[in-house]
């Protein structure tokens, strides 16, 4: 068996055994619930599927929560392990150090789509069975929400890795990781909001600002999954916005794949670097 | 390949500001148990991280089993190796045997051997339990089992004893003596210098990150100088007092001291042959600590 998948193992029964996967289903279960529970109130005029409702305002907590969830999960991963004195041991095994980052990150990986799939997955399904209707073309973009989710979750778990394997202290790799997740969650957006604001010349085309937007990859899972169907982009109140933003749904997905990949390569190119 | 083992030349580690490690020159040989000595800081740990690839040297080379190791083959030589952390660190959610087979997985070992190793380290029986609940101890030596995977040539043991009751450490050091039987090369570090007489075929002294002194136990003792004490004691109201050669000085009543080299020891004792009416001779050998705390001396002044 690849060392990469052994070490993968371990830390997915290290996840499980800890009850890190179990909290993350149940908050995100709970979260989806709520929202659909109570933002199934005024669907009851408009005969709008439960699942879009909440697929808007799920994807809004999620932009904060999942980020939040993968930062707790990789902040640690490396300096925490080097710290215990437990990635010594490790590497005096016949393993390479690309195969331990690589290992630990699915591991990672794995426990935060599982508690996705599962947390959101059985309050899709506990909505349409309140509601007794069974919308399959709700789930469409359900699903994608889900995907989404993940691959955001994937891109700060790669930037947690980054930040995990640049610094010497634990304590200094959580204070960068929530500075990271304020950063790009919340500080971001109100900067350039500001910035809109203040452009009275509107010198600032909407091209410009849908490439800024790239550099946020919270931004672009909004992009992905308030733009991409048409029902939805009605219920965000984001309908106009989705004529102006013409950058395709393939596009936004390789921009979110780089922001997994570019991050995650250069934690393994210092973490080859490091001395233990 | 080279005769040795391992291999350190002309090593030098620098932090920041300090040397960890000043020009060191090692060899270890197939079959050897070296021990390092030294004092907290002197550089112990660095040498054993530099022989793991964990760290990289300043200036010099390292060579383990004819690689040098920040070569791409050394991660497979590594397979080769066994490791006991000065920490013991395992993750305190998976069970003993669960942890032994994580890491006979990734040196590719069959698991069925676990069960023996971990009987072999007195552990069997907590093999079913979290390490969380294991004592101080019982991790020890569970991190020893890891370490004995796959009958590694070279075992690198940093400080193996500290933390380990009486039985414990006897166990460790049976377990030393067959890996080296068995053409194990071993290299320990401690502080504890008393247990290693016996133990160790060569010790390596080390202070301030400069090898200060490396040989086998005698020739340490030959190398700090340090006198033996003979001393005699003659049947009360003997007159052979007086026939002794005048090196030899009164302790009291009846009992004579003499100081002597470990070279002149032979000689000082078979002066003693035309000399009736001695009760006792007692020869006090300097032990290890001695010597240790007089090379420390040494090179303060």
């Amino acid at each position: 068996m690849n060392a990469v998948f052994i070490i993968t193992g371990k830390e997915i029964r290290d996840g499980m055994r800890n009850r890190w996967v179990l909290a993350t289903t149940v908050l995100l279960a709970m979260l989806a619930l709520s929202l659909g529970f109570m933002g199934s109130s005024p669907t009851g005029a408009v005969k709008v599927d439960p699942l879009t409702v909440t697929v808007v305002s799920l994807s809004s907590l999620s932009i904060f929560l999942i980020p939040l969830i993968a930062m707790l999960l990789s902040y640690d991963a490396i300096v925490g392990e080097v710290d215990r004195g437990t990635m010594a041991l490790l590497l005096s095994y016949p393993v390479a150090r690309w195969q331990v980052v690589i290992g630990k990150f699915l591991g990672h990986l794995f426990i935060l789509a599982l508690a996705t799939i599962f947390g959101y997955g059985l309050a899709g399904i506990t909505l349409q069975l309140v509601h007794g209707t069974v919308n399959t073309s709700a789930w469409e973009p359900f699903v994608f929400l889900i995907i989404a989710s993940i691959l955001l979750g994937a891109s700060f778990l790669s930037m947690g890795y980054l930040i995990s394997t640049l610094v010497r202290e634990r304590a200094t790799a959580a204070g960068i990781a929530i500075g990271v997740w304020l950063f790009f969650v919340v500080i971001f957006d109100m900067a350039l909001l500001g910035v809109l604001v203040a452009d009275t010349q509107q010198t600032l085309t909407a091209s410009v600002v849908n490439t800024v937007l790239l550099f946020n990859p919270a931004d672009v899972y909004r992009l992905l999954n308030l733009t991409g169907y048409e029902n939805i982009s009605m219920y965000a109140g984001m309908a106009g916005l989705s004529e102006q933003i013409n950058m395709g749904r393939q596009v936004l997905m390789v921009v979110q794949l780089l922001w997994i990949v570019i991050p995650f390569a250069l934690a393994i190119f210092f973490f080859r670097k490091k001395q233990i | 390949m080279s005769q040795y083992q391992v291999v350190l030349s002309g090593v030098t580690k620098t932090y920041a500001r300090q040397h960890a490690v000043n020009n060191v020159d090692m060899q270890l040989k197939a079959g050897e148990c070296v021990a390092l000595a030294g004092h907290n800081g002197a550089g112990k740990s660095t040498i054993i991280k530099l022989v793991l690839g964990l760290i990289h040297p300043t200036r010099g080379k390292v060579e383990l089993l004819g690689n040098d190791v920040s070569s791409r083959a050394a991660a497979q030589v590594r397979a080769q190796i066994g490791y006991l952390p000065e920490t013991v660190a395992l993750h305190p959610s998976l069970t003993g045997a669960e942890t032994l087979a994580f890491y006979a997985r990734l040196k590719k070992q069959p698991l069925a051997n676990n069960h023996a190793l971990l009987s072999r380290v007195g552990i069997a029986q907590a093999a079913k339990r979290r390490v969380g609940t294991y004592s101080k101890g019982m991790r020890q030596r569970l991190a020893l089992a890891q370490a004995l995977l796959g009958k590694p040539q070279v075992l690198l043991f940093d400080e193996p004893t500290t933390g380990l009751d009486p039985a414990s450490r006897q166990m460790f050091y049976e377990i030393v003596s067959e890996l080296r039987n068995q053409g194990s090369t071993v290299l320990l570090s401690t502080h504890a210098l008393a247990e290693l007489d016996g133990q160790a075929d060569r010790i390596i002294v080390m202070k301030n990150g400069h090898k200060i002194a490396d040989g086998s136990m005698s020739e340490l003792r030959q190398q700090s100088g340090l006198p033996i004490r003979i001393r005699i004691a003659l049947t009360p109201g003997s007159e052979s007092a007086g026939k002794l050669p005048t090196a030899w000085r009164k302790h009291n009543e009846s009992a004579y001291e003499l100081h002597c080299s470990e070279h002149d020891k032979v000689q000082a004792i078979c002066s003693l042959g035309n000399i009736n009416g001695i009760n006792n001779i007692e020869i006090h050998t300097p032990s290890l600590d001695d010597m240790y705390a007089h090379f420390l001396r040494r090179e303060d002044v």
